[in-house]
């Protein structure tokens, strides 16, 4: 058993990350915010001719021929930059929807009664008729809601958890670098219990959900999905929550980051149905295991 | 990244169920809570069972891999877990194996492996607990002894021992943490009080300790003179390693037993209940994934584990809290019945978020010692 990153593994995440810190650094990041709505196609390409989307598509079909670990890897990375656009849509497109692979093609589908990205899409999967824009609560994120749920693809779900384990481990990151740094009192105040306390916690939430997440990569198996999605939500979502709450008054700043995780992990927890049914998947498998 | 087990580790796994099917059956009923010979009789006939088998030095010989295995398959086989043997197996022993001289190894080792010495621990006192470097219990030299005065508390299986890992104050002119020795007391020698400390589960797991003018002998000392502060640390990296890897398991079990019950008495129906249980299931698969992971992290930095096992001592022993409590709705008001399965567990679940470390001072060490966070004035 090596349940650890290989050589290679660490090699495609800082690749990724290094990419992404390049094409998707903090001015870019403010500039996407400034122009809502608009995909930078320019760096959607980049994507593509970097394999991202077609990173698990065989290499007999043009992919990488790489698999669920290596996406999983670099979709963390993806939720860990904030990088915006209907990414897990066109990642399960390549091979199916042309230029889905190569990024030419920015692909959307119907999820929980709700489309990303919509007016941006060259291709819509599913169902999006009658579909109506709604002011969606995060900047990076453009929805509309549609009457017809889509179905769930549980590679979505992993997908979607491993985004989610990015934006936890960037916002224990954040909260950390911020509780070292600032003064009050006459002292850091990451020295002060309390703040430590939360850090402490943020971190514990994010390599339980570490574990999760990577196991069901490497597994596949819908349960140990479930797992990584339910504690990836909360590593994510409760991560965002603490990480404004150690920046102080700077955390509820238009300015600031964090709340631009925050809103993107809420966006996730919706993305392929609610928690809840995550929990009954997994209520049903202790009778299963029963039997 | 693999999950998955080595050849010569499934072959491992296949020999032990078959030992395990084997020679469980004949290892006799286990006895009462209260009995202590009969508690200490049986865990070291166990451990007499493990060593003829060649399983005995599995905590410390094994790769953490071969150990997880170990205890996955006897917890799932419902072989007993260490036991009376705790203290010599997980603390004591892989101390003196570490640190103590070729003849100190000699003397104590095999002992503990072939199941005929028990082992207690004085490390806490009544006011040093998480602040365990202040402890006071002095120790004189006198000639070729110590003269040890003081006392211990929170000491398991004190009544059964032949051993006490002790550690003792030898210069109290010196900063806390370097004034410390690490002495093998043997609990015959004259002076030594044992008393039983009754827990909220009604039941003595514990016991203090009194001692007055106890010699030991200096040669009982392993490693030098006020350095038992940095021998003591390698005892507990040993204690928040793989010691939980039998209760994963087990706990999953009873998670699984828990939602059985609630399907039976019909509390299954309640979505809000079982939608907890659902995530409960989350929770206790993770943590084993999280074992999985620490444990090849172990195996690829040589076998001691770090500081990230604090992570997941915090998490488990929560997380266990919260199965309990989750069992006592499922139970509803038989939650109050002590004759009733897990209500005495969820007693004594609450012993977890503070033996070997409260979660406050688990995460202390995670903020300072992983993210690095200052330490407060």
């Amino acid at each position: 058993m090596r349940f650890q990153l290989t050589e290679d593994q660490r090699a495609l995440r800082d690749g990724v990350r290094e990419l992404l810190a390049r094409r998707f650094g903090r001015e870019a990041l403010r500039a996407a915010v400034d122009a809502p709505g608009r995909l930078d196609r320019a760096l959607w390409r980049e994507l593509g001719s970097a394999g991202f989307f077609a990173l698990r598509l065989p290499e007999a079909e043009g992919g990488v021929g790489l698999g669920l670990p290596e996406a999983v890897l670099a979709f963390e990375e993806a939720g860990r930059a904030l990088l915006p656009g209907p990414l897990v849509a066109t990642h399960l497109a390549a091979g199916r929807v042309p230029g889905a692979a190569t990024g030419e093609a920015v692909v959307a589908a119907v999820g929980n009664g709700l489309v990303e990205w919509l007016a941006e899409a060259d291709v819509v999967r599913g169902n999006a008729a009658r579909a109506v824009p709604l002011r969606s609560v995060d900047p990076l994120t453009p929805l509309h809601r549609v009457p017809v749920a889509g179905g769930v693809d549980p590679v979505a779900v992993l997908l979607t958890a491993a985004e989610q384990l990015g934006s936890a481990t960037r916002a224990c990151e954040l909260a950390v670098q911020h509780a070292r740094a600032r003064e009050q009192f006459g002292q850091p105040i990451g020295a002060f219990q309390a703040v430590k306390h939360l850090c402490a916690e943020m971190l514990v939430r994010t390599e339980t959900a570490r574990a999760a997440v990577y196991a069901a990569a490497v597994t596949a198996d819908p349960a140990d999905i479930d797992t990584a999605r339910l504690l990836a939500d909360e590593a994510a979502v409760r991560g965002a929550r603490d990480c404004l709450q150690v920046h102080g008054g700077m955390g509820f700043t238009w300015e600031f980051e964090v709340h631009l995780h925050l809103k993107r992990t809420w966006v996730r927890t919706h993305r392929t149905g609610d928690a809840t049914q995550s929990e009954e998947n997994l209520a049903a498998e202790l009778l299963a295991q029963l039997s | 990244m693999d999950l998955a087990y080595t050849p010569e580790e499934e072959e491992f796994r296949a020999r032990l169920r078959e030992w395990l099917g084997r020679v469980l059956p004949t290892l006799g009923p286990k006895p009462s809570p209260d009995d202590w010979p009969g508690r200490r009789a049986y865990d070291l006939r166990w451990q007499r069972m493990l060593y003829d088998a060649g399983y005995a030095d599995v905590h410390w010989g094994g790769t953490p891999s071969v150990r997880l295995i170990f205890l996955e398959e006897t917890e799932k086989a419902g072989a007993p877990y260490v036991g009376a043997g705790f203290v010599g197996l997980l603390h004591a022993g892989p101390t003196i194996a570490a640190e103590g001289t070729a003849e100190q190894r000699a003397r104590w080792l095999p002992p503990i492996l072939r199941g005929e010495e028990v082992w207690c621990q004085g490390f806490s006192e009544p006011d040093a607990g998480s602040d365990l470097a202040a402890l006071r219990t002095r120790a004189w030299r006198d000639g070729d002894d110590y003269v040890v005065s003081g006392s211990k508390i929170w000491t398991s299986h004190a009544e059964v021992a032949d051993w006490c890992e002790l550690l003792v104050r030898t210069d109290p002119e010196a900063p806390k943490h370097r004034g410390i020795s690490w002495l093998a007391m043997p609990m015959d020698a004259p002076g030594i009080t044992v008393r039983p400390l009754r827990t909220l589960a009604g039941s003595a797991e514990f016991a203090e300790v009194f001692l007055d003018e106890v010699r030991v002998p200096a040669a009982n000392r392993v490693g030098d003179e006020n350095d038992g502060w940095r021998v003591t640390m390698v005892t507990l990296s040993f204690e928040r390693g793989t010691a939980f890897v039998g209760e994963v398991v087990a706990c999953r079990r009873v998670l699984r037993e828990l939602a059985a019950e609630a399907h039976r008495n019909g509390r299954w129906d309640d979505p809000v209940l079982r939608r907890r249980l659902g995530r409960l299931n989350a929770e206790f698969r993770a943590l084993w994934r999280l074992t999985q992971w620490n444990v090849s992290e172990a195996e690829l930095t040589g076998g001691v584990p770090g500081v990230g096992s604090s992570v997941f001592k915090l998490r488990f022993s929560h997380a266990r809290q919260e199965l309990y409590d989750a069992g006592a709705d499922v139970l509803g008001p038989e939650a109050l019945d002590l004759d009733r399965p897990w209500v005495l567990d969820r007693l004594s679940s609450l012993s977890y978020t503070i033996a070997a470390g409260t979660s406050q001072i688990q995460r202390n060490i995670v903020a300072e010692r992983i993210l690095g966070l200052p330490k407060g004035r």
